[in-house]
């Protein structure tokens, strides 16, 4: 009984003693990189919407959907020769939080799994870290829209 | 010219947003992800996301916040249109190209690459 009281004790302080020397996360440093990686990014996006403006004709709304896939595909390509995870270690949220980070964590999950198949590996697994955002992006934005549209309903009859 | 400015601080901030719930708030990243999906439908329910989209342009649309907002705005335009059906026909309307665009890049890719390091 009181050994094992000892062991949790001993593990209590084992944590404290990790979370004390746990090492310090270089928040400002990293805070920079996404600043300038996710910056980037965008600026990136934005040349390809007013390519898509001005070459093709597109309004400033209508060009949204083609500069999308044109990041997705892009996304895709650097994360399929390996280039997207090496510059995600670098940039942190920096990749992780434009659209190219969710087509980044389904062409990764795509290509980890496919040794187990197309059916089983590829496409159950596609959406293993994606799934949570399309999730609680499509419930909230239900709920979100649900509100809206109830409230001018009633107000705005 | 003034949008490129706009789009590279407002789309640096958002990711900077992030970075911060992932050391300060210690969450995960798929975590961090889905709060800020969140976020940007509920701001997009506030009517405030269009307006920054219109200030910096690709600064507010690249970044993963503007996929709620697609959510919500697709959502929201159907039911107008076609009443509270319309909040599930529509809410994929916008973000359909995002999604499908993915799911074809990436099953490609699974067909031509192999897992690199």
């Amino acid at each position: 009984m009181t050994e094992h009281k000892q062991r949790i004790l001993t593990q209590k302080e084992y944590q404290q003693m990790a979370k004390a020397n746990e090492p310090k996360r270089p928040v400002l440093a990293n805070c920079v990189r996404a600043f300038l990686v996710g910056g980037i990014i965008c600026l990136i996006g934005q040349g390809i919407t007013d390519f898509y403006i001005f070459c093709f004709g597109f309004t400033e709304k209508s060009a949204g959907n083609p500069t999308a896939a044109t990041l997705i595909f892009l996304s895709v390509l650097l994360t399929s020769l390996g280039v997207y995870d090496h510059i995600a270690q670098w940039a942190g949220a920096g990749t992780a939080v434009p659209v190219t980070g969710f087509a980044n964590s389904m062409a990764s999950a795509a290509l980890e799994h496919r040794t187990e198949g197309y059916v089983l590996g590829v496409g159950s697994n596609m959406f293993k870290l994606a799934g949570s955002v399309i999730v609680f992006g499509v419930f909230s934005a239900f709920v979100i829209a649900l509100i809206r549209t109830l409230i001018a309903m009633i107000g705005g009859v | 010219m003034q949008i490129y400015f706009w789009a590279f601080v407002v789309g640096g901030l958002i990711c900077v947003i992030g970075q911060l719930l992932l050391d300060v708030g210690k969450l995960t990243p798929a975590h961090m992800v889905t709060v800020l999906v969140v976020a940007g439908a509920i701001l997009s329910g506030l009517e405030l996301y269009q307006p920054l989209i219109d200030f910096a342009g690709a600064g507010a649309s690249v970044p993963i916040t503007s996929f709620g907002n697609a959510l919500v705005q697709g959502a929201l335009s159907e039911a107008k249109r076609s009443g509270l059906v319309g909040i599930v026909t529509g809410i994929f309307e916008v973000t359909s190209a995002g999604i499908s665009s993915a799911i074809i890049f990436a099953f490609l890719a699974s067909l031509v690459f192999r897992p690199k390091g």
